[in-house]
């Protein structure tokens, strides 16, 4: 089923990038992790985020929340600059955005009910009844309602990354970020995964970053589109007259720089040697 | 190369120290805004003071009970055996007291406080928080700051009362000593002065345990391996600033004429 509510509104201009990175630039001690990357995403696109373990996506992914200030560079979420903002007024554009951890990053001490309700709670909302109504409608979007009393103990992995997509939703964010979503979950749990972010994306029009070092997940939210009719993926939307539309952008980090930045026929006809080793 | 070591070594260990003032005196100014955690902060008493209560009045007690067998035997060749439970209680409430009861609360809490922060930083879990829009140092650190320097002065005068209890059993049963006779001379022998120096170091104890137990835990580093780590040097570093802290508050008593 579709959220009913519509994705809380931000201040920007709807002209402007949901994300735009320029010229960013991290380093921890001596090791330089990130250097001059910049790139775009526009409003409703997804950008797949490749790389090698230690290339720095997770850093950039922290950067782009906030979690983590850059050295150098900015970073304007819906037209607002991160780098110089203080806690507090992250905390407010961080409600319009949402981050699923690679392993959940669920509370362990707080049940699926009391996870999912977390974001409202510290959103002060006091309604009782409002909140169990918003939980069970995430939580039934992801498939796991009859997970609600659950603890986060007694949850698969593949729940539990479905639990923090419904916390991560429960606010209605413009923007997703997703940490290897699928990482270490069997096909069949990494492929419903995969359907729940193009759901998002189809659905909501939400804005997605995906660092994934599965390539075949890549290839699923380029190739398919979510259909809410069939509840399912079908082949990629068309519209009449300029063909295919296919909003996914192809980002691959490489020592913490930008190697590559394009459409999928881009990344699939390169005939780079490096970017070759993850097509084959 | 063994100078550039030490140097490293120093620049560590002062960075530590100001990162450990900085969330100090973060937890502190966040105290007076809002949010506040209430329900964390009485769970966090549940645990930390209800919680560490049996092995505080067991302290408390064998160490009064231990000080009368040692004391007895040296005022007994004085044949000053009367003076017990003077001793006794002096000794409880200025230091044995506060100390021993912050020292195992350290060894109960600060490596909890550690062991749980450092376990939810691994596996991202302070991250989700700050994602979600939480400050970690307002539902993490200060609940747990506010317990301990709620519930450590409440457990040191049970643990001083156990003490003196330990004092009493074995006045009355080694050397016969009236209850009369040891209760009256503790209450003489103890001053405003010795109650108020007693209740005061548990304040400062109990920022130091919590504080060092969030500061090891929030800057865990190395998977489930430096959870481990994290947990030892905090309750080594919490037992030690409590004996140092506890030799500069005497000091400083004494240096202005507090007693």
């Amino acid at each position: 089923m579709a959220l009913s509510l519509s994705p809380t509104p931000g201040p920007a201009r709807s002209h402007e990038p949901a994300i735009e990175v320029s010229h960013v630039g991290i380093s921890f001690e001596d090791k330089l992790v990130l250097l001059d990357v910049s790139f775009q995403v526009g409003r409703g696109e997804t950008l797949v985020l490749l790389g090698v373990t230690g290339s720095g996506k997770s850093v950039l992914l922290k950067l782009l929340l906030g979690l983590l200030k850059p050295d150098s560079g900015r970073i304007l979420i819906e037209g607002q600059d991160l780098v110089p903002l203080s806690e507090n007024e992250l905390s407010l554009v961080r409600r319009r955005m949402g981050i699923v951890f690679q392993e959940g990053a669920l509370f362990d001490s707080l049940s699926v009910y009391e996870n999912v309700a977390y974001r409202l709670r510290e959103e002060r909302e006091r309604d009782e009844e409002n909140i169990e109504s918003r939980v069970r409608e995430v939580l039934r979007f992801v498939e796991l309602e009859d997970a609600i009393d659950k603890m986060p103990a007694e949850l698969s992995g593949g729940m539990r990354r479905r639990v923090s997509v419904a916390r991560a939703i429960i606010s209605n964010p413009l923007i997703m970020f997703y940490d290897s979503p699928t990482a270490g979950l069997d096909p069949v749990t990494a492929h419903a995964i995969n359907v729940l972010i193009a759901k998002l994306r189809d659905t909501q029009g939400v804005s997605s970053i995906v660092v994934t070092h599965r390539l075949q997940d890549a290839f699923v939210l380029s190739n398919y589109v979510f259909s809410p009719e069939k509840q399912g993926l079908v082949a990629g939307r068309t519209d009449g007259r300029s063909g295919r539309i296919d909003p996914t952008r192809f980002l691959v980090l490489r020592d913490g720089k930008v190697y590559f930045h394009g459409t999928r026929e881009e990344f699939v006809l390169a005939q780079d040697t490096y970017l070759r080793k993850f097509l084959i | 190369m063994l100078a550039v070591l030490f140097e490293n070594f120093l620049k560590r260990k002062v960075l530590a120290v100001q990162e450990f003032t900085h969330l100090l005196a973060g937890s502190f100014e966040r105290a007076f805004s809002p949010p506040h955690y209430v329900i964390d902060t009485l769970v966090q008493m549940d645990i930390i003071g209800f919680g560490s209560l049996p092995i505080v009045l067991l302290t408390g007690f064998f160490t009064g009970a231990v000080l009368a067998l040692q004391t007895y035997r040296t005022l007994s060749t004085f044949g000053e055996v009367g003076l017990l439970g003077e001793v006794v209680a002096l000794s409880i409430v200025r230091e044995l007291g506060p100390v021993l009861t912050a020292l195992m609360v350290a060894g109960r809490n600060s490596s909890g406080i550690a062991s749980e922060i450092g376990s939810m930083l691994v596996s991202e879990q302070v991250d989700a928080m700050r994602a979600l829009g939480t400050d970690p140092l307002r539902k993490l650190v200060l609940p747990r700051l506010f317990a301990t320097l709620l519930t450590l002065p409440l457990l040191t005068i049970l643990s001083d009362f156990f003490g003196m209890m330990g004092g009493y059993l074995v006045s009355s049963s080694t050397v016969r000593l009236s209850g009369e006779e040891y209760w009256v001379r503790a209450y003489q022998a103890l001053t405003i002065q010795d109650v108020t120096q007693g209740m005061l170091k548990p304040f400062f104890f109990g920022v130091t345990i919590a504080a060092v137990g969030c500061y090891f835990g929030l800057h865990t580093t190395g998977g489930t391996a430096g959870v481990g780590r994290s947990t030892t040097q905090s309750v080594v570093a919490a037992s030690v600033a409590i004996l140092v802290l506890d030799f500069f508050i005497t000091k400083f008593l004494i240096a202005i004429r507090f007693f």
